[in-house]
């Protein structure tokens, strides 16, 4: 029951893009299509998995160890910005398709705060490693239903008949606004 | 003590040579090969991402022309330089295209073109169309709004008196303000052209003469005393055949409305080198103007009042005994 409580509050209640506000960059960047948007959705989902494991493991083996938790976010940026560079070695090789259409999007999840703010929030909550990877797969549904959804509307907003000052960016944000009104709705929920 | 300074500086350091060891395998093991013409290509390319070659980058453009599906001619900004490295890197000996700049092909200037109305709101022409199609009575003509202006990469184009104009030396050919322009009133012509129609009205006659004093009316003179049968006409307006053009300015001095542009400053003429002439006539009998004469096996000379600076007779003579200058 409390693995369900943690997916569902990480997806809905918690979604890190529309309520926890992190990982705005390729949320706004990469949402014009719902193809590439599902691309950038997977590629986050293999990083934020694959980080919250490595950095639970390297919290518990190394810096608690050394009783060095003061150094937690340089070691985890340092644990991000590696696997980031795995990853796009990995999607060059793998799928080239995808690694063109993430484009410059995909180095920028080694700066992407959702990833690290997942890190850290693991930590914070004193997850087991099961939890840990529970609520990474929460976070990371939530990061694709926000950023598919977002990019469907957008490939509608495209041939809609938006005010020309509106057009481009501005529409886009105040879509991103009432999406977020909308997701406030689950803080009803209270699940956990 | 000593431990609690170290203790975090080795356990990073250790991380770190751990990630890096990782990266550099998995660099190796996922190695994909960059063709390194892409990389050559990039370099001599401009870099301004201006997307003239329909490419959404210069970086794009270097691939496609690795790739072999983009000619290395393909960047209209470089120019012959940027084409012959290209051409050098892909193997290829390219021609390269002759250097082409826009043209706004009106003369409708303040005095020369009558205003419907006083347009007195945004200073752009698409906003302007939109009004009555313009202010200007001719609905072909230049707007002179400057919405070139602002599209042009290269600052190659400014208004002067009530009309876009185009730098030659800035102009890169990159099309931008081609495809701007509400009006349709801007073409590309070869650098080397010097006689172009400025006009682009396809009305007739009198309809031309009440709404612009400098419009093509289609009086057809220019299609008539072309030597070279280098005009044709298009909705009743002049259109000159490039290929077959050779600048001679005959159509600009007879045109009744001086609605074609000549270079008249540098007009060219032959002049026949005496060494070398042996009098054998062809130039005398190919000249469209009868501006050379002299006798069967006599020196020749070319009469400069009638010259028109066609070149025929310096591509004709079999001796290279004709210069233009």
């Amino acid at each position: 029951m409390e693995f369900v409580a943690i997916l569902v509050s990480a997806i809905l209640v918690n979604n890190f893009v529309l309520a926890r506000f992190l990982g705005i960059c390729p949320f706004l960047g990469v949402s014009k299509q719902v193809e590439t948007a599902f691309g950038m959705g997977m590629a986050v989902t293999f990083v934020m998995t694959l980080a919250s494991i490595i950095t639970y493991l390297i919290h518990r083996l190394v810096l608690v160890n050394l009783g060095i938790e003061y150094l937690q976010t340089i070691a985890f940026i340092l644990v991000i910005a590696s696997l980031v560079q795995f990853v796009e070695l990995f999607v060059k090789k793998a799928s080239p398709g995808l690694y063109d259409a993430l484009g410059v999007y995909l180095p920028l999840i080694t700066t992407n705060c959702a990833v690290l703010g997942l890190a850290i929030l693991n930590i914070q909550e004193k997850y087991t490693l099961m939890k840990t990877i529970t609520h990474a797969i929460g976070a990371s549904i939530g990061f694709m239903i926000a950023i598919v959804l977002f990019a469907g509307i957008r490939e509608r907003l495209a041939l809609a008949d938006v005010p020309e000052c509106l057009k481009g960016f501005p529409i886009a944000l105040i879509t991103a606004g009432l999406m977020s009104v909308a997701f406030l709705g689950f803080q009803g929920l209270s699940v956990l | 003590m000593i431990e609690t300074i170290l203790d975090p500086v080795l356990a990073l350091a250790g991380l770190g040579l751990v990630f890096g060891i990782g990266l550099a395998i998995a660099s190796r093991v996922f190695a994909v090969e960059v063709d390194p013409k892409v990389e050559a290509i990039n370099k001599a390319l401009p870099g301004a991402n201006c997307g003239a070659c329909a490419y959404p980058g210069c970086g794009a453009f270097a691939e496609a022309v690795a790739a072999g599906k983009a000619p290395v001619n393909g960047c209209p900004v470089g120019g012959a330089d940027c084409t012959e490295n290209l051409g050098n890197i892909m193997g290829v000996n390219a021609e390269a295209g002759e250097k082409r700049i826009a043209r706004v092909i009106c003369n409708g200037t303040d005095c020369n073109a009558r205003e419907k109305f006083n347009y007195e709101g945004m200073k752009d022409c698409k906003a302007a169309i939109m009004v009555q199609g313009g202010s200007k009575a001719c609905e072909f003509g230049c707007l002179g709004l400057g919405t070139c202006v602002d599209v042009c990469p290269f600052d190659a184009v400014y208004i002067d008196n009530g009309l876009a104009k185009i730098d030659e030396e800035k102009c890169t050919a990159c099309e931008k303000c081609v495809v701007e322009c509400p009006k349709d009133v801007i073409e590309m012509i070869p650098h080397s052209q010097k006689v172009a129609v400025d006009c682009n009205s396809k009305e007739f006659g009198k309809e031309v003469k009440v709404k612009c004093s400098v419009g093509c009316i289609g009086c057809k003179i220019c299609v008539k005393k072309c030597p070279f049968d280098a005009i044709k006409f298009e909705d009743s307006l002049a259109k000159i055949d490039y290929e077959k053009c050779t600048n001679c300015m005959l159509c600009a001095e007879k045109c009744p409305t001086k609605a074609i542009w000549a270079d008249f400053d540098n007009r060219k003429k032959a002049v026949i080198i005496d060494d070398k002439c042996i009098g054998c006539t062809i130039c005398a009998k190919k000249c469209p103007v009868d501006a050379i004469e002299g006798e069967l096996k006599g020196l020749h000379k070319v009469l400069d009042d009638k010259c028109i600076g066609c070149s025929v007779c310096y591509e004709k003579c079999p001796k290279d005994a004709i210069e233009m200058k």
